[in-house]
C-alpha cells in the first residue's frame, strides 16, 4: 500500500460519511423527524413502560384465551413454513443452475420466487384479506407466499454450494436426473435446508403477529384489540408470552442446528 | 459454507448379512425426527385453525379476479404521482433513519459483544438483552412507542431502531470475532491501546462486511417501514396501501402501490446482491 492508495481510501471514506450525513438529514426532513424530540421521548417511553406495562391478576385471568391464540399462531407459522419449504424445494431444484431442467423453467421459478419475496407480507395479507375474509387461512396464506420466495432463494444457494461436485460424480456414473436429485442434491443440502426452515419458523412467528394485526387473526388480533381498548396489562402479558414463545423456539432450533450442521 | 462431515461408524449388518447402508447416526436421527415433527405439526395445525367465514369455493375465483384487477389494470385514483413519490420517499426515509442510527449504536454495542474485544460478562449480558429485543416483533415495539412517545415518525423510527440494533449487533459482532487474531496481537505488541486496535485493526479489516450487512438491513427496513405504515399508522406508502385496501376497497390502486413497492424492493435487492458479491470476491 503506498501513499496514493491510502489517500484515495481516505477520500472515499470521507465521501461515504458525508453522503450518509446528507442522507440522514434529508430523511429526517422528509419524514418530519425531530432528533431532539426523539431523544427526549426515550426516557419518557421507558418510564411509561415501567409503570404501565405491568401484568396484574385480572390480566392473568385472560391467560387461557391468550395461550389459545398463541398456539394457533405458532401452528400457523409452522404449517406455512413447512408447506412453503416443500414448494420451495421444488422451485429451487428447478431454479438452481446446477440442477435446472431447462432455462425457461429456471427463469420462471426464480421469477416467482422474486415476486413473492419482494412484495411485502403486508401487501399479501391485505390483498388476501379482501377475498378470504377474517380467518386463519388468510394469515396462513400470507405467511406462506412470503416464505416461498425467501426459502427458494436460500435453497438455491444451498444447492449451488453443496451439490456441485456430487452431481458431477453421479452424472458420470450415468445416473438419471431424478436419481441425481434424490441421492445427491437433497441429502447433501438437507441439514442446511432444515436450518433455514427453522430460522424461517422463528421469523414467521414474529411476522404472524404483524399479519394478525392486519388480518384480524391469531395473537396479533388479540394484541390489537387490547391495545385499542387501552388495556395495557393484557398487552404486557401478550408481549411476554410472544417473547417466551420466540425464545423457546430459538433455543430449540439452536440445539437442533448444533447437531445437524 | 458448512462442510458435512461423515462420522466414522462401525459397519453394521442386517439379519441377512448385507451391509446395512441405512444404519443411522445421531445426525440423521435428529434430522429425521425434526422433519417428522414438522410434518406432524403441520397436519395438526389445520385442526387448530379458525375457519370463520372461510369459503374456498368462493374465495379462490374471487382472489383470481382481484389479482387480475390489481396487477393488470393498476391505476392511482385517490392521489397523484407526485404525492405517491413523496409517500415512497417517506417510507425510504424512515427505513434510512432506522438503519443509520441502528448501525451507529450497533457498532459500539457489537464491540462490547465481540468475545475477542470484550470481557465475558459484558459480552454475555449484551447478547442476552439483544436476544430479548429481537424476540419482540417490531410492530409491537412501534405500537408501544406510539403510546409512550406519541404517534409519528419518532415512534416508528425508535421502534424500528430496536430491531435494527439487535440484528446488526449479532451480524457485526460475528464479523469482529472473525478478525485475524494475529492482527490484534501485532497491534497490541506495539503498545496500541484498545481504541487504537479497534480503529486501525478491527475496523479496516471488517469495514466492507459492516457496509454490506448495513445495506442488507436497509433492504429489510424498507419492507418493515411499509409494514409499520400499514399496521401502526406510521405514514408513508404502507399507510396508503392500508387505506386503499381497507377503506376505499380500490383494487386498482392497491395494485399500483404494490407495483411501486415491488420496483423499489427489487432495485434494493439487486444493489445489495452486487455489494455482497463484491465483498466476497474482494477476499
Amino acid at each position: 500500500m503506498n501513499e496514493t492508495v491510502l489517500k484515495k481510501r481516505k477520500f472515499q471514506m470521507t465521501l461515504l460519511f458525508l453522503g450518509v450525513i446528507v442522507l440522514t438529514y434529508l430523511s429526517a426532513w422528509i419524514t418530519d423527524y425531530g432528533f431532539i424530540s426523539s431523544l427526549e421521548a426515550v426516557p419518557g417511553a421507558m418510564a411509561w413502560m415501567a409503570s404501565n406495562l405491568l401484568v396484574n391478576g385480572e390480566a392473568l385471568g385472560k391467560l387461557p384465551d391468550i395461550m389459545d391464540k398463541l398456539i394457533e399462531t405458532i401452528f400457523m407459522s409452522i404449517a406455512a413454513t413447512t408447506i412453503a419449504a416443500a414448494l420451495s424445494l421444488f422451485l429451487a431444484i428447478m431454479g438452481s443452475k446446477t440442477t435446472m431442467v431447462n432455462r425457461a423453467f429456471g427463469t420462471f421459478s426464480r421469477f416467482v420466487a422474486s415476486l413473492s419475496r419482494n412484495i411485502p407480507v403486508v401487501a399479501w395479507s391485505l390483498i388476501l384479506l379482501l377475498s378470504f375474509g377474517q380467518n386463519s387461512v388468510t394469515g396462513f396464506l400470507a405467511l406462506f407466499v412470503g416464505t416461498v420466495g425467501f426459502l427458494t432463494r436460500a435453497f438455491i444457494e444451498t444447492i449451488d454450494e453443496a451439490a456441485l461436485g456430487s452431481v458431477e460424480a453421479l452424472r458420470a456414473t450415468g445416473a438419471t436426473y431424478w436419481q441425481i436429485v434424490s441421492k445427491a442434491v437433497v441429502p447433501q443440502g438437507l441439514p442446511q435446508m432444515v436450518s433455514w426452515v427453522l430460522f424461517m419458523i422463528e421469523t414467521n412467528i414474529r411476522s404472524a403477529t404483524l399479519v394478525g394485526i392486519l388480518t384480524g387473526t391469531g395473537i396479533g388480533y388479540m394484541f390489537d384489540m387490547y391495545y385499542k381498548t387501552m388495556n395495557y396489562e393484557v398487552v404486557a402479558l401478550i408481549t411476554i408470552t410472544i417473547v417466551l414463545a420466540v425464545i423457546l423456539i430459538e433455543l430449540l432450533s439452536t440445539r437442533i442446528r448444533k447437531v445437524i450442521l | 459454507m458448512q462442510q458435512i462431515t461423515q462420522q466414522p461408524s462401525v459397519i453394521r449388518h442386517t439379519r441377512a448379512g448385507k451391509i446395512n447402508i441405512r444404519s443411522g447416526n445421531r445426525v440423521s436421527l435428529v434430522l429425521r425426527s425434526t422433519l417428522w415433527a414438522l410434518g406432524a405439526l403441520t397436519v395438526l395445525a389445520f385442526f387448530f385453525f379458525d375457519y370463520t367465514g372461510f369459503r374456498p369455493l368462493q374465495a379462490i375465483p374471487e382472489t383470481l379476479y382481484n389479482l387480475k384487477a390489481m396487477f393488470l389494470e393498476p391505476k392511482l385514483s385517490h392521489f397523484g404521482w407526485g404525492e405517491a413519490a413523496m409517500q415512497v420517499a417517506i417510507t425510504l426515509g424512515l427505513g434510512a433513519l432506522a438503519t443509520v442510527f441502528g448501525a451507529v449504536f450497533a457498532f459500539f454495542l457489537a464491540l462490547g459483544a465481540a468475545e475477542n474485544l470484550s470481557v465475558p460478562w459484558l459480552s454475555k449480558s449484551i447478547r442476552v438483552v439483544v436476544a430479548f429485543v429481537r424476540a419482540v416483533p417490531t410492530v409491537l415495539w412501534v405500537l408501544i412507542f406510539a403510546i409512550a412517545a406519541g404517534l409519528g415518525s419518532e415512534a416508528a423510527v425508535l421502534g424500528m431502531l430496536f430491531h435494527s440494533v439487535a440484528y446488526l449487533v449479532k451480524a457485526f459482532s460475528e464479523a469482529f470475532e472473525e478478525v485475524d487474531p494475529k492482527i490484534l496481537e501485532a497491534l497490541r505488541s506495539t503498545g496500541a491501546g484498545w481504541w487504537q486496535t479497534v480503529v486501525h485493526g478491527v475496523v479496516p479489516s471488517t469495514f466492507t462486511y459492516l457496509l454490506s450487512w448495513t445495506f442488507l438491513r436497509f433492504e429489510i427496513n424498507f419492507s418493515v417501514a411499509v409494514a409499520m405504515g400499514a399496521a401502526a399508522g406510521a405514514g408513508g406508502i404502507g399507510f396508503e396501501l392500508f387505506m386503499a385496501s381497507g377503506f376505499y376497497f380500490d383494487l386498482r390502486e392497491v395494485g399500483m402501490i404494490t407495483y411501486m413497492i415491488l420496483a423499489i424492493a427489487i432495485v434494493l435487492e439487486i444493489f445489495s446482491t452486487r455489494l455482497k458479491s463484491r465483498v466476497y470476491s474482494a477476499d
